[in-house]
């Protein structure tokens, strides 16, 4: 086994753990953690692919700004005792079932799809973040796709700062 | 792999490391030091030479405090978390090159490597206060988790104009694209911004609003006490320290010297040292100046102030590099 591989099987399997971890743990934060540890998992073997550009934005924003709002709010929230037991009761062994089945059917299509591509080389190469600004804003396929995708955000912020003025606006009536 | 550096700069990991750690225990003592000529007092001077060696006392005292885990807050988390914090300081080093050829590592990333560690530490604030189950600490990590965030925005965005000058996240090449003019003469506005965010992300005064000491004890670390304590504050001394290199080197031209005083005898390190020192002493002169704005305040000045004028400053300099050197 060379050390391209070992580096890619030790990254993959905290991944995997630390995933499997984030579905069990009864407690939000403990869960929310695992779920960081995971991102950075993923972060890590996104570099391993040639993807750096890739793994420096899941560390920002997924690892470093959106989990970041669930823990915080998770700790708004304060929960405690209860939540767990809530959880340990939703997390009974016939909870599985479902999620079984899903699994195995996307299993035989993974299998079908990965022996399909055998012999091809998977090793892509480097991406770094100016062929990614290409793709995206350049004559790529992408400029549609990253246009809506701002429309939309943009509808968002406008749609938050309008409920958030409502808000504000009842609470000045009130006092 | 992939092209990257690797070769015998890694040597350098273990002396920056140690030499930061040495660093910031006498930088505890200086900032103290020249806090106190400031304000018209002593300030600490009994330890050694005019007190130099103060910072050792202080760490010889931390090391051996009672090192108290409060029984009931959540104890794996709050062992963990001033770890986080300091690591993901640390980290930030690994980046930043000193001198032509002097770094652990020149990646492409290297800008968005320094984002994504800041933003990490944000875990060590969290989670420190969120474990300590104490309502000060608990409302101390709240508001540093929303600074943080909102400010990494900013930051994050402030330092675009630089990237569009340079073309480059590296930060040698950013360096490099300043040799005959630094870039706080075309961004002077991203660096008045990244200066602003660079002191909350660092909750340095006066946006220390998670550990401010009137209204919340101490903030985030209000039960942490000996070496826990102290990695905190190692983590907060980095930041500032990495902060004022992140400066130097997007803005002050790095390692190169000012154009009217190019001499030959000064070698690059020392022109690098010099502007982070300096930087250093703004970070520590603001402490002495100015006061605390209010929470709300603070938000409000970066969502409507410091947003727009990123945004703008973004647009104004695509457009003049897109003038002046096409699209």
């Amino acid at each position: 086994m060379t050390l391209d591989l070992v580096l890619f099987w030790i990254p993959g399997a905290v991944a995997i753990g630390a995933t499997v971890a984030v579905i069990t743990r009864k407690n939000a934060s403990r869960a929310l953690i695992y779920l960081v540890v995971s991102l950075l998992a993923v972060a890590v073997i996104f570099f391993m692919l040639g993807a750096p550009f890739a793994a420096a934005l899941e560390v920002v924003v997924y690892a470093g700004a959106i989990v970041v709002l669930f823990l915080f709010v998770v700790m708004m929230l304060n929960l405690g005792r209860s939540s767990v037991m809530r959880e340990s009761r939703w997390l009974q062994p016939g909870m599985w079932i479902g999620p079984f089945i899903l699994v195995a059917i996307l299993a035989v299509v993974f299998a079908y799809a990965f022996a399909s591509v055998d012999g091809v080389d998977t090793k892509g190469e480097m991406v770094g973040p100016r062929a990614v600004g290409e793709a995206l804003f350049g004559e790529g396929p992408y400029l549609l796709a990253v246009e809506l995708a701002g429309f939309l955000l943009l509808a968002a912020l406008v749609g938050a700062y309008h409920l958030g003025r409502r808000y504000l606006e009842e609470r000045r009536e009130l006092s | 792999m992939f092209g990257y550096d690797i070769n015998w700069s890694y040597v350098l990991i273990l002396p920056l490391t140690g030499g930061t750690l040495v660093g910031v225990m006498f930088l505890v003592w200086w900032e103290r030091r020249v806090l106190g000529w400031w304000q018209d007092r002593l300030g600490p001077n009994r330890v050694g030479w005019f007190g130099v060696l103060q910072g050792i006392a202080d760490g010889i005292k931390l090391f051996t405090k009672d090192d108290w885990v409060p029984p009931f807050g959540d104890r794996t988390l709050f062992v963990l978390a001033p770890g986080i914090i300091a690591a993901s300081m640390l980290m930030i080093l690994a980046v930043i090159p000193f001198a032509p050829g002097l770094y652990v590592v020149d990646v492409n990333i290297a800008l968005l490597w320094f984002l994504a560690m800041s933003s990490l530490a944000v875990y060590g604030v969290l989670l420190g206060g969120f474990a300590s189950n104490n309502k000060y600490a608990l409302l101390g990590s709240l508001r540093a988790a929303a600074q943080m965030v909102t400010y990494e925005v900013f930051m994050g965005l402030s330092i675009m104009g630089v990237v569009i000058h340079a073309g480059t996240f590296s930060l040698v090449q950013i360096v490099d694209a300043q040799k005959d003019l630094w870039f706080i003469v075309p961004q002077f506005l991203g660096f008045v911004i990244f200066f602003i965010a660079g002191l909350a992300e660092s909750h340095r005064l006066p946006f220390d609003l998670p550990e401010a000491e009137h209204e919340l004890t101490a903030g985030f670390h209000t039960e942490y006490s000996g070496m826990k304590f102290a990695f905190v504050m190692c983590g907060e001394y980095v930041a500032m320290i990495a902060t004022s290199c992140l400066i130097t080197l997007l803005f002050f031209g790095g390692w190169h010297a000012p154009v009217f005083l190019d001499f030959d005898f000064v070698p690059p390190i020392a022109w690098f040292g010099i502007k982070v020192v300096f930087f250093i002493h703004v970070f520590i002169l603001l402490r002495a100046a100015i006061p605390r704005p209010r929470y709300d305040q603070l938000m409000s000045l970066g969502w409507k102030i410091l947003l727009p004028l990123t945004l703008v400053n973004i647009l104004a300099t695509g457009l003049i590099v897109g003038l002046t050197r096409g699209f």
